[in-house]
């Protein structure tokens, strides 16, 4: 691999045991910023409001993801849709710090995700399963996160993905070394990806946990299951008090396995976003783009 | 007997760190709150890279930061990396935070803009020689007081340092394969 795909993927590990939050206004990133965020991803709308609002939603305006660029020093990062290579063009041209091809958009592609490979940026992409996650790494991907169901603040498929992820993992390693042939094969994957997770375990990139976590005790639920770290979307700006909630699911992501700790970063955190279960939504967002 | 270095684990590539130092023979450990570097006997601590600015607010709200700052006062060896760096600087020119501060270097953050300025390359360290340099949304040092000395520069930036028991790299020697500039910061104890 190239040198700029080593720099991409250490980019991710510098974000490991951290918070990505959704932010759509500069003062939203300077809040996220001052409660510990270490990155910031902006947006238009958050999940939640996409999902209310319907619709087909793209790729934000430049202008505010620049304004967001000059509110913070921390890295910015922004959607595409997936397969649409003109908009992860615009986003380079702004010198973003991560592109994230998401399925929260909708998508321009029902084929086809971009080449990631073509680009300088690095790039993470969503997976439910080992075979999507390392379908995007063929691709170019320098970081995964689980799909989560975004905009809901129902923690279920973010867990499932994890789980899956991991078990299917552990399978891969279970195997004798002549059948990952057909393990490739069966995950659509290449023979050398399926060979590196067999030796090392793990996937070749960062992992973080995405869609649906809305309190400490989620945040931590998903680095105990393995996660390398987690994105928060509409939970924290959909809460009653924003600022509060963010540094407490910051320093649950640290203290993850501190019960204690998590008690009382747990307390008194006002409302959280009331959120929707999963069989109450018409959309299932993370079955867009396999 | 086997050295004890602490790791300090709040956020970012601490684990890369670790890997390291397990690959030389040494025993970690993982400093998350402040027992565990009060209650541990530690050599050594090793500030990694991360976002500064959420190390830097962890480790005060955690309740660490006096205990670090009088540890490494006291002569306790440490090595920052990037983040690291950032934390033990006194100043940082564009940005009006100061975190340790214990060492007398001037930081200037991103120095090399985002993401499309990382860069990987082989520098001449110390008396080392050619040793490869990841940077990655990477600090540098513009201003040094005379009791510091330079150990690297890149492009006449400073881009490595070391001040009595203090060393600090704005690159990222545990993103390599290289295990010179860990043995160089454990010759130190």
């Amino acid at each position: 691999m190239n040198t700029q795909y080593e720099l991409n993927k250490n980019l991710a590990q510098m974000l490991k045991g951290g918070v990505i939050m959704d932010v759509t206004t500069p003062k939203q990133a300077q809040i996220a910023e001052k409660a510990g965020a270490c990155a910031v991803m902006a947006l238009e709308r958050i999940p939640a409001d996409i999902r209310a609002a319907g619709g087909v939603s793209r790729m934000s305006d430049p202008k505010m993801i620049k304004s967001i660029q000059q509110a913070v020093s921390i890295p910015v990062m922004a959607k595409v849709r997936i397969g649409h290579f003109a908009e992860a063009q615009i986003l380079q041209a702004i010198e973003i710090d991560y592109i994230d091809e998401s399925e929260v958009l909708s998508p321009a592609d029902d084929t086809f995700h971009i080449d990631k490979t073509k680009f300088k940026v690095p790039f993470v992409c969503g997976a439910k399963d080992l075979g999507e996650a390392l379908r995007r790494i063929s691709e170019g991907a320098s970081m995964i996160r689980t799909k989560g169901e975004p905009g809901t603040g129902d923690v279920i498929q973010a867990v499932r993905h994890m789980r899956l992820i991991n078990q299917q993992i552990k399978h891969i390693q279970n195997l004798r070394e002549d059948e990952l042939f057909q393990a490739a094969k069966d995950l659509q994957v290449s023979y050398e990806l399926a060979q590196y997770v067999y030796e090392n375990g793990k996937l070749p990139v960062v992992n973080f946990a995405a869609g649906g976590i809305a309190t400490p005790a989620d945040a931590a639920l998903m680095m105990q299951l393995g996660a390398d770290g987690v994105f928060v979307g509409s939970g924290i700006f959909k809460s009653g008090n924003p600022e509060k909630r963010a540094q407490s699911i910051v320093k649950a992501v640290t203290g993850y396995t501190d019960a204690s700790i998590l008690a009382q970063l747990s307390e008194d955190l006002g409302e959280a976003m009331l959120g929707i279960n999963e069989q109450e939504i018409e959309l299932l967002m993370a079955q867009r783009g396999i | 007997m086997k050295k004890n270095i602490g790791v300090l684990a709040v956020q970012g590539a601490f684990a890369e760190h670790i890997n390291t130092l397990k690959k030389l023979d040494i025993n970690t450990i993982e400093i998350r709150k402040k027992s565990d570097l009060t209650e541990n006997h530690i050599d050594g601590i090793i500030l990694p890279g991360g976002e500064s600015t959420v190390m830097g607010k962890l480790i005060n709200e955690l309740g660490m930061l006096n205990s670090l700052k009088k540890f490494i006062q006291d002569g306790l060896p440490v090595f920052g990396t990037c983040a690291g760096l950032i934390l033990l600087a006194k100043k940082i020119t564009n940005d009006d935070n100061v975190y340790i501060g214990t060492m007398d270097i001037e930081v200037k953050r991103n120095a090399y803009g985002r993401q499309l300025g990382s860069f990987h390359t082989n520098g001449q360290f110390a008396k080392l020689g050619q040793v490869p340099m990841t940077f990655i949304r990477a600090p540098y040092i513009e201003n040094v007081s005379k009791n510091v000395d330079i150990l690297a520069q890149i492009d006449n930036h400073i881009v490595a340092a070391k001040q009595n028991n203090m060393i600090v790299t704005s690159f990222h020697p545990e993103l390599t394969s290289d295990l010179n500039i860990h043995k160089y910061f454990l010759d130190l104890i």
